[in-house]
């Protein structure tokens, strides 16, 4: 594990919203490093602040204090501007609701080819379009969709429109924000398969954002759970499921429907109160309990962890 | 699941068509429903087979240019699917069955106080006026959870929280005690912690004020949590029905096992899941043959040739495929399905 490149890393990374004593913190303290070719999830509930790290990552919010590092150069803050530059062409979103993250006036093809054009990395118009072609390949799209308007696309097509615009910056790092939460069942499938796909052939890297942790068990490598501004624990997929230690991940563990009537009925919801942390003398630490499985918590409660964990 | 089985609501060869430019949708066909005292029935299926205008067809909320044109509803006695006046409807809407809608950021009015909003139910189908309405408007605040009912009562829907607002519409949905409360996909737009506490609210609400409830979702998790009797909808008419562990047991109808199968939940990593590949039929169209069939990899022959009856699997459990038919060749169910009846064995 130790010598795989890390990609992202996250160092004592705060956001704030506000000043004064309207000041609001969003993140809070949080570190953690994506390696190459990983599916990275982040999972909380709305208003923990997953999607904030996320666009912080990629620029789109300002940092208040802690570092961003993208193949070991520091990405926040204030960059030269080709880092800037290089940042914004490797590092790309996808968003959640494609009904509302494409522009309704503009043609298939300008979508895709906005960050070509914005960035010239086209030789001539037959070389920005075939790279556009290609792109619509790639996520499963016809051509000849580049003529059309978003409207006459489906919920599943749109969502591919959405990722072949991220895809045609050839990015190596992904940011995939709650990307199925508004696709039904059966679309959800395909974009999944289409995710992990394009992982493989191309190499890609992913933040995977989302609130729903049994999806996430399926498509990622690594899952951090965030609470208020927090990690309160990270662990590989597998670990997370089979030795959730932090009362919260227990609690979004209990809430997520599983496809199992059985064990659905018997199931019993877990509700997670953080006034049950007593932090005023003994102080809580990041702490790596087992290899690879960090939690937050202090002395107390990490020794009840370590017993539980085995 | 209750002994004595009274049926409440009964839905016979349900015809719902809506005219478009001219031309004529068939949006469901010939769908028919057994609504049972007491119960829980989910209504599961992808968006556009049907399942919000079927549901809606029993509380006259159909859009202006769609209209049922065939089959019957009975629904105390009386055959609702003949309704045409707003004032026949209101004797039924909202008073008798209840609906809750998927958004609760949409379905409030953002100008007007909860607390209003609510009373206004109360008065406009109970007959309470003033003083007493508002006390039971805080009472109903108080049942689905709010806390502090009395300054929430004075406050706009911007000052609540998406789950908040949830509770404060099926506080609007339950105050006038209907006998049969229709959730559209109440916890789509919220939080998974969030879900469940709007899911567990629904349940005691359902037992204290004994209501039949009927679940709209896509989400298969919540049907296992919720129902006790599920009906898979596709292209404007159930497929299949059973009971809840029938159905996630014991499936029969390809699309049921498609639905299934393509969950995240159910899938190995690093395998591809498997999806359902095309589109729903064009409901413009007429249908030839089982209407899932041309996206079914194991089709058979006759699929495509003869619409497929109801077989029975077991008292409470139906399917409409040539799956069953004795004569069909055998085939097994899906890897996904097989692995949650093994997975239920081995719990016992």
């Amino acid at each position: 594990m130790a010598e795989r490149e890390k990609l992202i890393e996250i160092k004592d990374l705060q956001i704030t919203f506000g000043h004064g004593r309207k000041k609001f913190v969003a993140v809070d303290h949080v570190n953690f490093d994506i390696y190459k070719g990983e599916t990275f999830s982040l999972v909380g509930e709305s208003g923990s602040g997953k999607t904030t790290i996320g666009r912080a990552i990629t620029r789109i919010n300002p940092t208040s204090g802690g570092e961003i590092l993208f193949k070991g150069r520091k990405i926040n803050g204030r960059i030269p501007k080709e880092l800037d530059l290089e940042v914004i062409k490797k590092c790309q979103m996808i968003f959640q609701d494609p009904m509302a993250s494409l522009n309704e006036r503009a043609k298939v093809d300008y979508i895709i080819s906005e960050g070509l054009l914005n960035h010239h990395l086209y030789k001539d118009d037959a070389d920005r379009e075939a790279k556009v072609q290609k792109a619509l390949r790639e996520v499963g799209l016809l051509p000849e969709f580049a003529s059309r308007f978003p409207h006459e696309f489906s919920g599943g097509q749109r969502q591919r429109i959405g990722i072949a615009r991220a895809l045609v910056m050839e990015p190596e790092f992904i940011v995939a924000d709650e990307p199925i939460s508004a696709l039904d069942v059966s679309i959800r499938a395909q974009v999944l398969n289409l995710l992990n796909r394009l992982k493989k052939d191309r190499g890609l890297t992913y933040l995977f954002i989302a609130h729903d942790l049994s999806v996430v068990r399926f498509i990622s490598d690594r899952i951090a759970v965030i609470s208020k501004g927090r990690i309160v624990e990270l662990a590989e997929a597998e670990e997370l499921f089979l030795n959730p230690l932090h009362p919260y991940t227990k609690a979004l563990l209990s809430a997520v429907p599983m496809p199992d009537p059985r064990m659905e009925k018997k199931k019993k919801l877990l509700v997670y109160d953080p006034s049950m942390h007593d932090y005023s003398v003994d102080k809580p630490v990041w702490e790596e309990i087992k290899e690879g499985h960090f939690v937050y918590g202090n002395q107390k409660e990490l020794e009840e962890y370590r017993k539980e964990v085995k | 699941m209750m002994e004595q089985k009274n049926v409440i609501l009964s839905a016979k060869d349900v015809e719902i068509q809506f005219s478009l430019r001219g031309k004529k949708l068939n949006a469901i066909r010939k769908c028919s429903l057994d609504l049972y005292e007491g119960e829980t029935l989910a209504i599961v299926g992808e968006s556009g087979s049907g399942k919000s205008v079927f549901t809606k067809s029993f509380v006259g909320m159909l859009d202006a240019n769609g209209s049922i044109t065939g089959g019957e509803i009975m629904f105390e006695g009386k055959d609702i699917a003949k309704y045409t006046k707003e004032k026949e409807w209101l004797t039924i809407r909202g008073k008798k069955i209840a609906m809750v809608m998927q958004d609760p950021m949409t379905s409030l009015n953002p100008l007007k106080k909860i607390g209003k909003q609510i009373q206004e139910s109360i008065e406009l189908h109970q007959g309470i006026k003033g003083e007493a309405a508002k006390k039971m408007a805080l009472e109903m605040l108080e049942k689905v959870g709010i806390p502090n009912p009395e300054k929430r009562y004075n406050q706009y829907p911007h000052e609540f929280s998406g789950g908040m607002r949830q509770r404060v519409v099926i506080a609007i949905a339950v105050a006038c005690r209907p006998q049969i409360l229709i959730c559209d996909e109440p916890t789509t737009a919220l939080d998974v912690t969030i879900q469940a506490q709007i899911l567990d609210l629904i349940r005691h609400l359902q037992e204290e004020l004994k209501m039949t409830v009927i679940y709209i979702t896509h989400d298969l998790g919540v049907v296992a949590n919720v129902a006790d009797r599920v009906a898979v909808m596709y292209a404007g008419q159930i497929v299949e029905y059973g009971t809840v562990e029938e159905i996630f047991y014991d499936p029969w109808h390809p699309y049921t096992w498609a639905l299934l199968s393509a969950l995240p939940q159910l899938g190995v990593k690093g395998e591809d899941l498997p999806t359902i590949e095309g589109t729903p039929p064009n409901l413009f169209n007429e249908i030839k043959g089982d209407a899932f069939a041309p996206r079914n990899k194991q089709a058979l022959a006759i699929d495509f040739v003869k619409e497929p009856p109801f077989f029975k699997v077991s008292e409470t459990h139906q399917a409409k495929t040539w799956y069953l038919d004795p004569r069909a060749p055998k085939i097994e169910q899906p890897p996904a399905v097989r692995m949650l009846r093994q997975q239920m064995r081995e719990r016992g």
